[in-house]
């Protein structure tokens, strides 16, 4: 008998319409998977795919507007899916863990964390006080917190994010439940924060025998961490199966082209700066080639200090790098190393301690006013998050003409003319002009936010994290666009990223940084082939999918 | 759309047209009366009854809307230009300046508000435009503090930072991305305030302060009734059943539109 085993799992959201009446929109269709005992299952899909919705299911904790509408969750044989909230509490912690996907909102901020795993033992009655809490600093031990003692008086904020998942962990498994239900576990968290916890949930479950459902949108942690693999879209399941065999031999048309998507089992040519994707100094004379050999930024010994608590901090100290026209050099590094610091002053959106920084020759130290707004034609940004990026309020025609407007370029004719191209440039359908972004999908925002930062003619992009918000199959759309961009334009593209599988796919020269330096810099074949600094290595290893890829060839591509 | 929603919507609506044409509700003059029929009891002749003079009241009360509206309105709209200009300019500047706006605002906010308006009565002397004005001073403090708060807020997202990133100038840019942003709850305060306004408007028409009689203004309307409070209880409960419903009223819209991007 299977441990949890899930038959035709039907579950619709409810929307109460504008006047009284209530639209259901089916969110998962007739969904069928088993989890075995000890096994780790992983649930794969692109967001909306309905993943997450599944998994809600099965432990009853559904949103208020989601209705469960046919199907069994069987767990140990028992249906559990007509069950009251009531019922179920007896079945949540004890039986099925869950490990939720924001470490940074799950716990309450107002409690020790000690006293938020103990109440999963107090709720259940496992114990007196002295044994629950005997129990507390024997659970943050288990899931490799340094003295638990101390951390179990602790509140969250006072602990990093990958602290904040262990003892979402040590919650989820307080109980020893059989089954633990991991919703995106990492997907928070730096790669090499991520390795970490996966590697434990790992352990977890070779001790103790536990069975995992792994929530995952990234296909490299379910070919690297699980047994069975069960993928979805648009609510159905489009393939399931061993791993290995799903991967090494992909049915669905689906599974191949996510295959083909994930940045990490992507494996391009590098590109190296002799070959610079740009022809656009290809027909200009000598003086111009001689100028283009200048490269497009030059960084010297960038310092940003903050003071924290009277002490100064260097967010970034002493950074230097150049970028030669018409390639993309990477910023590689994790949360806290100080890139994005970096990038905002390259954009002099934040002003440096000390240091300069020269865009296509010109020095951006001290310039203000005219002179700075000038100097923002050079040099445009996209942002990571498209939904915070563009303006609510406005059309997708205003917001790409908006630089225009204000750099006063051509009249409104022109202006309008000119969008249509920029629309079309990026893709997009000039069916759009008129809609806001909450009427468009996370790529096509993205396109709008591309569209917007080409407008004003810029010789420099800065790319903040620019994919890190996307789905697989829309990064690699939008990454593909970036290359023709660069390719047709002669763009320059500073590229900020903590994703190593991304950086190797488009940058000819990277630099890693660490705590506000840059610990190495390299072309990016030099980099990934032949890593001199620690620091590359570990977070080179740390790229969920390599694994087996280093392993040996078997995975199909 | 909830049914009490439809209900303040219906009964803002019915007040704005009696403020616009009163006729067409009454027959009555607001103004002379018919001594025979005086102080009758509300009844099918008069809807609620007659007063000392013999006039309609219903008739008063109707007329008396575009008093107390108009007065409500102007109150509003000082509240909301002058706050939400300080709010505005108070938020996106920072520095110094916010610093000295906001305590002021917060000495603003811990003087009640009637003593406030009282203040300013006393400074321009009474009269029904005075008396808007003063409750309108009155308000400027909370909506500068609201505007504020989202300003603050909305100048901290990446769409106006990217705003300035493509070039804009400050001022552009506050009016192009900043206010649209930040005037959801300001619009939603402004109907909430708009019903505190007639209640206002009303109490300083109560002590005095406002339209001269015979005007019939809501809260003369309730005062003068006091006198006959024992013998004629429509002539204060009916006017004041009014004021409350038309508060309530605005405040359930008000709530609404504090939802609606929520």
């Amino acid at each position: 008998m299977s441990l949890l085993e899930v038959r035709d799992l039907t579950v619709s959201y409810t929307r109460r319409g504008r006047w009284g009446g209530v639209h259901a929109r089916p969110a998962v269709h007739g969904v069928s998977f088993a989890v075995e005992p000890g096994e780790v299952v992983a649930v794969v899909g692109e967001s909306g795919s309905g993943k997450t919705t599944t998994a809600q299911a099965v432990i009853g904790l559904l949103p208020p507007n989601g209705r469960l509408d046919g199907g069994q969750i069987l767990l140990g044989g028992t249906d559990i899916a007509g069950w009251s909230q009531r019922r179920l509490q007896t079945v949540r912690g004890a039986q099925i863990g869950l490990v939720p996907q924001d470490p940074a909102n799950s716990l309450n901020p107002v409690k020790p964390v000690g006293v938020q795993i103990g109440e999963a033992l107090r709720l259940h009655r496992r114990g007196d006080r002295r044994t629950i809490a005997h129990r507390v600093v024997e659970l943050l031990e288990r899931v490799g917190l340094p003295d638990p003692e101390v951390r179990a008086r602790q509140y969250p904020h006072e602990l990093s994010g990958g602290m904040r998942q262990r003892v979402l962990i040590a919650i989820a498994v307080a109980l020893e439940p059989r089954l633990i239900i991991a919703d995106e576990p990492t997907s928070a968290l730096d790669v090499t924060v991520q390795r970490r916890i996966l590697d434990l949930i790992d352990d977890l479950r070779a001790e103790s025998g536990t069975a995992v459902l792994l929530v995952t949108h990234d296909l490299g942690v379910a070919m690297d961490r699980s047994d069975r693999l069960v993928v979805m879209k648009d609510g159905r399941i489009e393939e399931r199966g061993a791993t290995r065999a799903v991967l090494g031999a992909p049915q669905a048309a689906y599974t191949a082209r996510l295959l083909r998507d994930a940045p990490a089992l992507r494996a391009p040519e590098f590109l190296s700066v002799g070959t610079a994707r740009t022809t656009a100094g290809a027909t200009a004379g000598t003086a111009a080639e001689e100028a283009s050999r200048e490269p497009a930024v030059v960084v010297r010994d960038l310092v940003k200090e903050y003071r924290a608590g009277g002490r100064p901090f260097r967010a970034v100290d002493g950074v230097s790098f150049e970028v030669p026209r018409g390639t993309t050099h990477a910023l590689v590094g994790e949360s806290g190393s100080g890139k994005t610091t970096t990038a905002r002053m390259v954009m002099r959106l934040a002003e440096p301690t000390s240091g300069s920084v020269a865009i296509g020759g010109v020095e951006t130290a001290g310039v203000r006013g005219a002179r700075l707004r000038a100097l923002r034609r050079d040099v445009q940004l996209v942002y990571q998050n498209p939904y915070g990026s563009l303006d609510p309020r406005q059309s997708v025609a205003d917001i790409v003409e908006e630089p225009l407007r204000n750099f006063g370029l051509g009249d409104r004719a022109g202006r309008r003319e000119r969008v249509r191209d920029l629309l079309d440039r990026v893709a997009l359908p000039a069916a759009v002009l008129g809609r806001r972004p909450r009427e468009l999908s996370g790529g096509q925002r993205q396109r709008v936010a591309i569209a917007r930062a080409l407008a004003p003619g810029p010789k420099v992009v800065v790319l903040d994290e620019a994919v890190s918000a996307l789905d697989v199959s829309v990064q690699a759309q939008i990454l593909d666009l970036l290359g023709e961009l660069q390719r047709d334009l002669g763009l320059t593209y500073l590229f900020i990223s903590h994703d190593l599988a991304v950086v190797r796919q488009v940058s000819h020269t990277v630099s890693v940084m660490s705590k506000g330096r840059i610990v190495e810099t390299g072309t990016t074949r030099r980099l990934f082939e032949n890593p001199g600094h620690a620091y590359t290595r570990a977070l080179l290893a740390a790229v969920p999918g390599t694994a087996h890829q280093l392993a040996g060839q078997e995975v199909g591509r | 759309m909830r049914p009490g929603l439809i209900l303040s919507w219906a009964l803002i609506t019915l007040v704005a047209l009696w403020a616009l044409v009163p006729g067409v509700f009454t027959g009555y003059d607001p103004i002379a009366g018919t001594p025979a029929e005086k102080l009758r009891a509300p009844g099918p002749g008069h809807l609620f009854g007659t007063d000392a003079v013999g006039r309609d009241l219903f008739a008063r009360v109707v007329h008396g809307a575009v008093h107390s509206l108009s007065g409500a309105f102007v109150a509003v709209a000082v509240g909301l230009l002058l706050g939400t200009l300080l709010g505005l300019v108070a938020g996106s500047v920072r520095g110094a300046l916010d610093e000295i706006v906001m305590r002021v605002v917060d000495v603003l906010l811990s003087v009640p508000g009637l003593l406030l308006a009282l203040t300013v009565i006393i400074l321009l002397g009474p009269g029904t435009v005075n008396v808007a004005v003063a409750v309108g001073v009155g308000s400027v403090a909370s909506f500068a503090r609201l505007a504020r708060s989202e300003v603050v807020r909305v100048r901290r997202t990446d769409y106006v930072e990217a705003a300035f990133g493509s070039g804009g100038r400050f001022a552009a840019v506050l009016w192009r991305h900043v206010l649209p942003n930040s005037l959801v709850p300001v619009v939603a305060l402004a109907a909430l305030q708009f019903g505190v306004a007639i209640l206002a408007i009303s109490t300083l028409g109560f002590l005095g302060y406002g339209a001269e009689p015979p005007t019939p203004e809501w809260g003369l309307l309730i005062s003068e009734g006091r006198n006959y409070l024992a013998t004629a209880w429509w002539l204060t409960t009916l006017p004041g059943t009014v004021v409350v419903a038309v508060v309530l009223a605005a405040s359930r819209i008000s709530r609404s539109i504090g939802r609606e991007d929520g």
